[in-house]
């Protein structure tokens, strides 16, 4: 924790394409859980994407524009989060190799990259939370997501954070640490590997019992409640932050 | 084989509905990975290991000529003979050479991919020459007429009473009322019916799992022993091996050695480990008077120095395969050549070109899972995206992706145009969300909703809201 005396630290949120567009309370609740752990929180306007869709389709040129802009928006802050490991993770372990060789670009991008977070492992491993004060009732499985747990080794930092949520038990599935299938533009472009996938996910979460599905990444969750909706399920999803701040008025992903 | 990477949606789209496929791939997600991880956990010096036996094979990719000569000499001084063959033709011809040479009429085979790679039964076949393939998986599909769909368990596509099916249509030596239900048996049978194909082979062919540069000898590893039964009997031992197989001591196959069973099966070691050098001795009771190794490139060097260089560290173990999400939906054979799983959306493209294969470094969810369990730590995500890098440069990829991204990078690109866009778009999107708040049916949006309902946005943007909120704060402080 930052001492007394010392500035609140200055948090530039990436909110994601996604929670922009699709979700923008996961981005208020990402914003409460900072400030209520004493950050001053602001999402500068410049911010679009992070651009992995064009890195992870072969488009490295257009990338690095994206990423260019990302930086020069972002660099002014203490720290850049993003509540999604996988964009999280673009811009903390793949933007410096983009700009390889560069001596100008590289060594921005090296010290824009040292600054990013994912929100979760920010709050635990930064900021030192250990518990949150919301409450909900029921029990609540979580899924890995794949960046997040591979590329930023997130695990049991929102574990941990749940465990404290009054009146929430976690409920483990099997496989939890599996992709759910979604991958990006591989959910449209291989449709019916990708709903594979994603059934044998959706098959696990509902064996677990858990009347409620979390993760931190609202691609995967998007693609997880998709899947549960269409086969009739009423497991609530919800991305984690909007647990953890006490910010669930919104109806879940999806619907009920 | 025939090359079917190119209808790679199709093959898969025919393997997903292929119910006896889907029971079979159960066994490879729950046979390999509890075991793997288990043997990986039990062995504290598993993550050091890994990381001494990339630097091993680093070591020896950037000296790869020095290493293979050093082996070539070994070899002769053992009385062996080294060929060296630049294509699969290259070595085909030279194993047809060996074969005439020996009037040989039939060959007995360890499990070898990069005799798939070379399509070496099929040109025996049609050369007049029987190969007999002794690995039981290998076996099993050699009777089929199909090809291994995994590097490690060739007939892991199969189930047990497919294989009965098989040994009852092929086996008719056996009385028809024989019980088969137990794999024990199955096994029992295989055995009974090469046991004389080892005493009948001319010549045996085994692939290698190293090759030790210091002593000029080649190891295999198998869990049947089939392996010893074919490079001892026969009068001829013909080892096949690629360039990069190539370690410089005995000390470092067998560092490499403690992760290899490890990684694939889950075992500390493979049950047999079978180490041969050179013909047999004058004192020695056993094992063949010729001693041939063909020394394969195939495309290999090409890689060297390239950003596909990492993946010649593979030891084969199978690991990403046997943990890959893609895989365990369609199987090997959907891959449509030699290689399946991450390690062959990577090698693929490398040796049969990204024009054919390039579905498989695409076919990913970029899950990672692969690179987290490769014993020699070989980036397989990065190297598919070097992979999509090279097909977008060349515009393979279909204009449908290209043009929709292009679209989006326009947008993405002009922060302002992007905001206005969106401020303008979402609520009226969230609206038609209706009270369900999702889609089940949205123009342009088919390749999602074909197979699951698509979530409503809530209404207006984040960045909306957030300005709004911003203005809100200012005039409250004003």
């Amino acid at each position: 924790m930052t001492q007394a005396a010392s500035p609140p630290p200055r948090v530039g949120l990436f909110v994601t394409c996604l929670v922009d567009l699709f979700r923008p309370s996961v981005g208020f609740a990402a914003v409460k859980l900072m400030e209520d752990a004493g950050c001053v929180v602001d999402a500068p306007a410049a911010q679009t994407c992070c651009g992995q869709p064009a890195y992870n389709s072969g488009d490295r040129e257009d990338t690095r524009d994206i990423a260019k802009s990302t930086i020069e928006a972002f660099e002014d802050f203490d720290y850049v989060v993003a509540p999604s490991g996988s964009c999280a993770g673009m811009l903390k372990k793949h933007y410096p190799g983009l700009f390889h060789g560069d001596a100008v670009w590289e060594p921005r991008a090296q010290a824009f990259s040292e600054k990013v977070h994912e929100l979760i492992s920010f709050l635990t491993d930064v900021l030192g939370v250990t518990q949150v004060p919301a409450t909900a009732s029921g029990k609540a499985t979580y899924h890995d997501s794949c960046s997040g747990l591979r590329e930023l080794g997130i695990h049991g930092q929102p574990r941990q954070l749940i465990a404290s949520v009054k009146g929430l038990k976690l409920a483990e599935m099997a496989d939890a640490d599996v992709c759910c299938g979604f991958g990006g533009t591989f959910c449209v472009k291989y449709g019916e590997i990708s709903n594979a996938i994603v059934e044998k996910k959706a098959a696990n979460i509902a064996a677990s019992g858990a009347d409620m599905l979390l993760a931190g990444d609202l691609g995967c969750l998007m693609n997880m409640a998709g899947k549960l909706k269409r086969q009739g399920s009423g497991i609530e999803v919800r991305h984690v932050a909007e647990v953890l701040a006490g910010l669930t008025d919104q109806p879940p992903i999806g619907g009920k | 084989m025939q090359i079917t990477s190119p209808t790679f949606k199709a093959n898969a789209h025919a393997a997903l509905h292929d119910a006896h496929l889907q029971r079979a791939l159960g066994n490879v997600r729950s046979g390999f990975i509890g075991k793997r991880a288990k043997a990986a956990k039990a062995l504290p010096e598993f993550e050091q290991l890994r990381d001494n036996a990339k630097a091993i094979k680093d070591h020896v990719l950037g000296h790869l000529d020095i290493y293979l000569e050093a082996y070539e000499k070994k070899v002769e001084d053992a009385g062996g003979k080294v060929h060296w063959a630049e294509s699969a033709a290259e070595a085909r011809g030279i194993i047809l050479d060996i074969c005439r040479m020996n009037n040989a009429r039939t060959v007995t085979k360890g499990k070898s991919m990069l005799t798939e790679e070379i399509e070496l039964n099929d040109f025996l076949e049609a050369s007049g020459i029987q190969p007999v393939e002794t690995d039981l998986g290998e076996y099993i599909i050699q009777l089929r007429g199909e090809h291994p769909s995994h590097i490690i368990a060739p007939a892991i596509h199969l189930n047990k009473d497919q294989v009965e099916q098989d040994f009852r249509r092929v086996h008719t030596e056996f009385p028809t009322d024989r019980d088969l239900t137990e794999p024990q048996q199955l096994l029992s049978e295989a055995r009974q019916v090469l046991r004389q194909k080892y005493f009948d082979a001319d010549i045996g062919i085994t692939g290698a799992n190293f090759l030790i540069a210091e002593t000029g000898t080649s190891i295999i590893v198998t869990n049947e022993g089939n392996g010893d039964l074919t490079q001892t009997l026969p009068r001829v031992h013909i080892v096949i091996a690629s360039i990069e197989k190539v370690v410089p001591t005995l000390d470092d196959a067998a560092q490499i050695l403690r992760l290899l069973a490890r990684s694939a099966t889950g075992q500390d070691m493979s049950v047999y480990t079978t180490l041969s050098t050179g013909p047999k001795r004058v004192s020695d009771p056993d094992g063949p008077d010729e001693y041939h190794v063909i020394l394969l490139d195939n495309g290999r060097s090409a890689m060297l120095g390239t950003e596909f260089q990492d993946a010649l560290r593979c030891i084969r173990c199978g690991a990403c395969i046997n943990h890959c999400p893609v895989y365990h939906s369609v199987g090997g054979h959907a891959y449509g050549w030699v290689y399946p799983g991450p390690i062959g959306a990577v090698l693929t493209p490398s040796l049969i070109g990204v024009d054919k294969a390039g579905h498989l470094p695409n076919a990913s969810t970029f899950c990672g899972r692969c690179e987290a369990v490769c014993p020699m730590r070989i980036p397989l995500p990065k190297m598919m995206r070097h992979w999509r890098e090279k097909e977008f440069e060349r515009g393979l990829n279909p204009a449908v992706a290209r043009y929709g991204l292009k679209f989006w990078l326009w947008f993405a690109k002009r922060p302002r145009l992007y905001r206005l866009t969106t401020y303008l778009a979402m609520p009226v999107m969230g609206l038609f969300g209706g009270r369900k708040r999702r889609f089940r049916f949205l123009p342009l949006a088919g390749g999602w909703v074909r197979h699951r309902d698509l979530p409503a946005p809530e209404g207006r943007t984040f960045m909306q809201q957030w300005r709004d909120r911003d203005t809100l704060k200012q005039d409250a402080h004003a």
